[in-house]
């Protein structure tokens, strides 16, 4: 009672409550008041920890209100508390004890406890749920119903019922009734004299507390599940709030990888896969020796294999019936170890098995037509042998490979005298490194000199034909190695497309960019809609020639064959000029993009001037290309953040900002668009949260309440 | 077997040393002066880890033997258990055809390259007999050509100081016949062979489960009390619950119901029928005392009594007159007469062979039966002592798989690795990626390892950053509680940052007392993950190589200590972490954000956008496109492209020269930063939009 002492208000309060509070000190005490008022009063016993506690002050405030209604106990002893059985004794509990309806007087009073913290409002809402009838039996629209509980924030749950089961319905929702005081309005719906439509199945009806939500039909076989269903209810209402603070915030469910995206809408779709032959761990190594065989290593949830496998597809598709080659697969999440046997860890991989021959991985693009000229030029040996004088004069003619012609702009025949045997040896090796992108051949015959001397060049030498040209060059071999052998036929592939810009050859495309990037200079693209002004091609021929474009890589973008060259175009003009258009870009060092003055003519005086004024840095740019990083396009979940709140009590943070040291973008301009982005999202990309959000996953969420109950 | 390739280093001080200690063995020791035969790797035991470790050691080519002191290998299953039916499941069909998958479901077989030597080839029961697997294990030694020495018992190991040692000192093993072994490193995989006797008064009227009779004929109309609370305890009840008036079980803990702890040392479903029949109110019943204050009394009918030690110390000897419990509580649960006592309190391992100067010492409070080891499997007390196979399991023990087959298999590789590196300059095994494909990388791993699976939260992928991120390295099944040490055990670097994969349960999901049935136990949502109750796969992110105080001192209930961040994959109802929205999208996020960078992966069309319009690619792009490896697509997969809004349709875009609308920056309406390129504007783009 030294308690007492240190509050006055309490004092006060106290005294001006004492008839409607009665404080005990034993279990005793509490018995006798019970059953002193069986069948007469209810009882509201409060536990706290001490007098003058902001708990203690929330009882008293509601036995102010109550105290004539209900017979107010309240006691500082836990171990009362401990004696009827509660468990987790914290600060304060606050029980009702359903006294009035006993009749007799050696049953127990019911005793219900409130869930929420000891406020006043909750004590307030707790004891109006507590008068409000146990069950009630309604014979109306679920949708019109209302009681109490709706007021108070809590839902309603109707238990279905029909004339022929409707005693032990009753009984049953009086149970759940019961289990639900306090938490939920129970109800016993009807049905055989109500006008609604009510699903034949569903047995209970969910109704939330919000208003304008439509009411649920369930159909549960479990009363527990009756109670799950309202406490995680209870739960989300909890999480919601700071959910709809970070509404805001994007949603990271949505796919925004391209290929990812692409290939799970393609699911559905049936590839002709039996043009390709699916090998195991007991048919890889049989097939693979007993014919030559091209094998995709692919993984089957890995989308950039899905989408490489289509294209791969369409190669068989386009061979069928007329090649040697076996095109065979593996999925590696099946038949992981003869994947790694084969030392493939990375997916895709595609890699041509020959007889006799260590496997050659194919380093082009994903593709179909790359993927089909590496096919075509590897059915001949790299490199060809040649015979005869003849049989070289039609190698380099293009009349041996014509149907390859179209896959290697340039072949490349080496001569070598017949005892040159490294040399040849060298250039052997150089050709099965270049195998598939350029068609090799050797002649090393007695009569070489007739070719040597009629191309006038010493032995060991190269003779490389560019058939669209229909020029061949001489290059002498001395001393080279393999690598330096690669390196001259690679640039001299290069060359070809660089420095023939009269033939309006040097095109690019999507396919061939990379290459044209190695160069490392800045590009002049002339865009065009189709063909080129013969005008604009000769000033450029002739700067071509004259040199003066050695610094620069010129080429030319047709938007018929890649659109997406208008993509580009937006990016690099405000408004845009008609076509054509020549820009240089200067992708390597510092971005600038410079365009030629549309209101002038494409002439060579006009262009080499425009040009030393690039050079000169006299022009602005139009634009500069960005430079920024790739940072991550969205946010992750934080999971340590949601694992430090969920053990210190605090509700978790859902979407973090970013982790902290990523989370600092740049440019803040991107944030609104960002956000309108999310908001437009097509109707496609939602499915993702429609299905998440459905009914049967929000009741993932209930872990969440055992987990809290565990701690 | 080419024994006679002995190095003769007996240095006369070892001698000596091994006499004064060990007087009794002087005479045998003796014979030492004979040339002593020097092995880089001895073996102890031809068991399953035995076997396993002989098995990589043979792969490798190294200089070693294994001893055996019976006849053929695995001569515990020859005897145990006694009932003959293992608890390993031996799961044959799971509807895949990854043989690494497979292995998750196969607890009985060792790891070799021969599938033939799959366990399923010799047993096609569920739960299958004990001799199929001595017929396994002889297979597997002899199939493979490991060298074992049979009928060799070890008697004695001591150490032997030598600086020239790979580990500074030599083991020295003496067999039964005092022939004398000198090894660099010492692999010890003899098991718990010792039965674990508890003293009390009376004691030497239990049967052991050693030797207790397995015929049901033995206990007709017995009443039986068994003590022991295992799978050996229910084994023995199991087969003659039957034929018993009744069986009671005695321990001094409540029974751990695997089912519940996730930890298969503890009781399994198979075994436990007694629990049924006790709960559904039949004679047989389960008691909690500590057996050490246990006293047994024998009647002159030859019926056994309970009473505690307690009341022996009084002074009345005669058996008649020893205070019963129930003499003071009449109502004593054991106060009816047995017909039987017995004993099934598992094993311990034998230290007695180790001399003192191994400093082989017994493992914690809970795991006095095993030897003290590090994570690493070494022992504490002498370096190149490891301890392998049942023995081992004080490392994880009623926490993983580390004490059965299914999960030393993996931890002897391990140890193997970590030998590799340390005396042959070996590092452990990798291999090497563009950091494109770290997603794949993962998620290959967590669908299909089964080392990580069986061995949760003790054997963990890393994967090491390279510089800037561009490539990693990836390293399998390393001891996750060695980290702090991962540069001088792998001999690969850790310096630009890590990740660690490993498997775990929810934390508060295992224990002998959790209800792992309760509603909605699963977690769907991707943002509820960490939450998750099954096994699924954790990801940790370290910026730096944790140190070992960091380790140490690690938060109660983590197996690591606390990373920068930490990705949790949702738990999967079929162990299938594959789909591309609930699993892979939010682990690229996590990726993506502990490094910084875009990892989506793009059609070439978009690189070649990107190349012409940036200065910088998403790594994608660098990494496949600009090394003319880019993805080039079909048409189907764009025209889905185009609906989703991720991919722009150029061709269909209205051509209007002069249209001054199109603000780069703004393509299309809304989409910009899920259409090819990130959230970044131009410097000159943005500004009439704000």
């Amino acid at each position: 009672m030294s308690d007492f002492s240190t509050n006055y208000i309490s004092i006060y309060f106290s005294a001006l409550l004492f008839n409607e509070v009665k404080y005990i000190n034993t279990l005793g005490d509490l018995q006798n008041i019970e059953n002193a008022l069986k069948g007469k009063t209810n009882i509201a016993f409060s536990y706290v920890r001490a007098i003058g506690t902001p708990e203690h002050r929330a009882v008293m405030e509601a036995a102010f209100v109550y105290g004539t209604t209900y017979q107010f106990v309240l006691t500082t002893e836990i171990a009362i508390l401990e004696s009827i059985g509660t468990e987790d004794i914290e600060y304060a509990h606050f029980y009702f004890f359903h006294c009035k309806p006993v009749s007799d007087l050696t049953q127990q009073c019911r005793r219900t406890l409130m869930e929420q913290p000891l406020t006043t409002l909750n004590i307030h809402r707790f004891i109006k749920t507590m008068e409000a009838p146990l069950l009630t039996e309604v014979a109306e629209d679920p949708q019109q119903v209302s009681t109490v509980h709706l007021q108070l924030g809590l839902p309603l749950v109707f238990i279905v019922s029909r004339q022929a089961t409707y005693e032990a319905d009753r009984t049953t929702a009086e149970w759940v009734a019961w289990r639900l005081l306090g938490k939920a309005g129970v109800l016993l719906l009807l049905r055989d004299s109500l006008e609604v439509d009510i699903p034949e199945h569903a047995n209970v009806i969910f109704k939330r507390a919000e208003e304008g939500m439509p009411v649920e039909f369930l159909v549960l076989h479990d009363i527990d599940l009756i109670i799950s269903r309202v406490e995680s209810n209870t739960h989300m209402k909890e999480t919601q709030e700071y959910e709809d603070n970070d509404m805001e915030g994007p949603d990271m469910d949505i796919q925004d990888d391209e290929v990812a995206e692409t290939v799970y809408r393609d699911r559905k779709r049936q590839l002709p896969l039996e043009l390709t032959v699916e090998l195991t761990e007991e048919t890889f190594n049989a097939t693979v020796t007993a014919s030559d065989s091209l094998v995709l290593f692919y993984a089957g949830w890995q989308a950039v294999s899905m989408a490489f496998l289509q294209s791969y597809v369409d190669v068989a598709v386009k061979l069928k019936g007329t090649s040697t080659l076996l095109l065979t697969r593996v999925n590696c999440a099946d038949w992981s170890y003869v994947c790694t046997k084969q030392n493939v860890t990375d997916f895709p991989v595609v890699k041509m098995y020959k007889e006799g021959e260590n496997p050659v991985s194919y380093a082009g693009m994903l593709g179909t037509e790359e993927l089909l000229k590496f096919i075509q030029l590897n059915r001949i040996s790299c490199p060809v042998n040649i015979t005869s004088v003849q049989g070289a004069e039609e190698f380099l003619s293009g009349e041996l490979y014509k149907d390859l012609i179209t896959y290697s702009r340039v072949s490349v025949l080496g001569l070598f005298s017949p005892t040159m045997t490294t040399a040849k040896e060298e250039f052997t090796e150089a050709g099965k490194h270049l195998k598939g992108c350029v068609i090799t051949g050797v002649y090393s015959e007695e009569d070489v000199l007739i070719l040597s001397d009629k191309h006038a060049v010493t032995l060991p030498a190269l003779l490389l034909a560019r058939h669209q040209e229909g020029k061949i060059e001489s290059i002498p071999l001395a001393n080279a190695h393999v690598q330096d052998i690669v390196q001259i036929i690679t640039n001299a592939l290069l060359e070809t497309f660089v420095s023939i810009f009269c033939n309006m050859d040097p095109e690019i495309t999507v396919e061939n960019l990379p290459t044209y990037l190695r160069l490392k200079k800045p590009l002049l693209i002339l865009f065009s809609d189709g063909s080129i002004n013969p005008q604009h091609k000769k000033a450029i021929l002739t700067l071509v020639k004259e040199k003066h474009l050695d610094s620069l890589t010129p080429c030319w973008l047709n938007i018929k064959n890649t659109p997406v060259g208008r993509g580009i175009l937006q990016v690099y003009f405000d408004a845009l000029p008609p076509l054509p258009l020549l820009v240089v870009v200067n992708l390597h060092s510092g971005g600038q993009v410079f365009a030629f003055p549309s209101d002038q003519a494409v002439s060579e005086q006009n262009l080499l001037l425009w040009l030393k004024k690039v050079e000169a840095g006299l022009e602005s740019p139009i634009t500069i290309l960005p430079a920024q990083e790739w940072k991550p396009p969205l946010p992750a979940y934080d999971f340590l953040s949601m694992m430090d709140a969920a053990a210190s009590q605090h509700p978790p943070k859902k979407i973090p900002e970013c982790m902290k040291e990523t989370d600092v973008q740049e440019n803040d301009g991107e944030q609104p668009e960002e956000k309108s982005a999310i908001r437009n999202e097509p109707t496609g990309t939602l499915r993702i949260k429609h299905w998440s959000r459905s009914n049967w996953f929000g009741e993932a969420k209930k872990s969440f309440a055992y987990d809290n109950k565990e701690l | 077997m080419g024994l006679s390739a002995a190095a003769p280093l007996w240095g006369p001080l070892g001698l000596l040393l091994t006499v004064a200690l060990h007087p009794a063995l002087s005479l045998r020791s003796a014979r030492a002066w004979a040339p002593r035969h020097h092995r880089d790797y001895c073996v102890l035991g031809a068991g399953p880890a035995g076997l396993q470790m002989a098995y990589f050691l043979q792969r490798a080519g190294r200089d070693y033997v294994v001893f055996e002191r019976a006849p053929g290998p695995g001569s515990f299953f020859t005897r145990f258990p006694r009932h003959r039916k293992l608890l390993s499941i031996n799961k044959r069909y799971t509807g895949k055809a990854n043989a690494e998958f497979n292995l998750r479901h196969d607890w009985n077989s060792l790891l070799s390259h021969d599938p033939q030597l799959l366990f399923r080839h010799y047993s096609s029961a569920y739960f299958p007999d004990a001799g199929d697997m001595v017929r396994y294990l002889r297979d597997f030694a002899d199939k493979l050509g490991l060298p074992v020495l049979y009928n060799t018992t070890i008697a004695h190991v001591t150490l032997n100081k030598d600086r020239r040692a790979w580990n500074g000192h030599y083991f020295i093993l003496t067999d039964q016949k005092g022939q004398a072994y000198q090894c660099s490193v010492l692999l010890v995989a003899t098991g718990l062979s010792v039965p674990n006797q508890v003293d009390f008064p009376g004691s030497e009227y239990v049967d052991g489960y050693e030797s207790v009779s397995v015929d049901p004929e033995d206990f007709v109309g017995q009443n039986v009390l068994i003590l022991g609370r295992g799978n050996s305890a229910f084994e023995t009840a199991e087969n003659i619950l039957g034929v018993t008036n009744f069986i009671h079980m005695l321990s001094r803990s409540r029974v751990r119901l695997s089912w519940a702890t996730h930890y298969v040392g503890d009781l399994r479903a198979i075994n436990n029928g007694l629990l049924d029949t006790y709960q559904l109110k039949s004679l047989d019943g389960l008691l909690e005392s500590d057996l050490t204050d246990l006293a047994i009394v024998k009647d002159r009918q030859g019926k056994f009594h309970i009473t505690l030690k307690f009341f022996l110390e009084e002074n009345n000897q005669s058996a008649d007159a020893i205070t019963l419990p129930q003499d003071e509580s009449d109502n004593f649960a054991m106060r009816v007469a047995y017909d039987r006592v017995i004993r099934c309190l598992g094993w311990n391992f034998n230290f007695s062979i180790f001399s003192k100067s191994l400093r082989l010492s017994s493992g914690g409070e809970f795991s006095k039966k095993y030897p003290l080891v590090r994570a690493s499997y070494e022992s504490k007390g002498s370096r190149g002592l490891f301890v392998l196979g049942t023995a081992s399991h004080s490392v994880d023990y009623r926490k993983s798989a580390g004490g059965f087959i299914h999960g030393f298999r993996y931890t002897v590789r391990a140890v193997h690795r970590l030998l590799e590196q340390r005396h042959h300059d070996v590092p452990w095994p990798s291999t090497q990626h563009p950091i494109t494909q770290l997603a794949s990388a993962i998620i290959r791993r967590v669908n299909e390892a089964s080392g990580l699976y069986q061995m949760f939260s003790v054997l963990a992928d890393v994967v090491l950053l390279k510089e800037n991120a561009t490539a990693f390295e990836y390293l399998e099944e390393f001891p996750m509680r060695m980290l702090a040490q991962l540069e001088s055990i792998t001999g690969r670097q850790a310096r630009h940052g890590l990740f660690v994969i490993n498997m775990e349960y929810g934390k508060n999901f295992s224990g002998p007392d959790k209800d792992v049935f309760f509603y909605d136990r699963s977690v769907g949502h991707t943002e509820d993950a960490w939450q998750s109750n099954f096994l699924h796969p954790v990801i940790y992110y370290y910026r730096h190589l944790p140190t070992e105080q960091e380790v140490r001192f690690r938060p109660a209930d983590w197996p690591l200590p606390r990373p920068t961040a930490i990705h949790h994959i949702v738990e999967d109802f079929l162990t299938d972490w594959t789909a591309p929205v609930g699993h892979i999208l939010p682990l690229r996020r996590f990726l993506e954000n502990c490094l910084d960078t875009d990892l989506r992966s793009f059609y070439a069309e978009s690189c070649f956008l990107f190349a012409l319009t940036r200065q910088k690619l998403p790594p994608f792009c660098q990494q496949g496109y600009l090394r003319t490896q880019g993805l080039m697509g079909t048409e189907s997969l764009r025209q889905h492209g185009v609906e989703s809004g991720l991919l722009r349709d150029y061709a269909a875009v209205g051509w209007r020269p002069g249209d001054s609308g199109q603000q780069p920056g703004s393509q299309g309406p809304g989409r910009q930063p899920l259409a090819p390129g990130p959230p970044i504007q131009h410097f000159d783009g943005n500004k009439e939009e704000l």
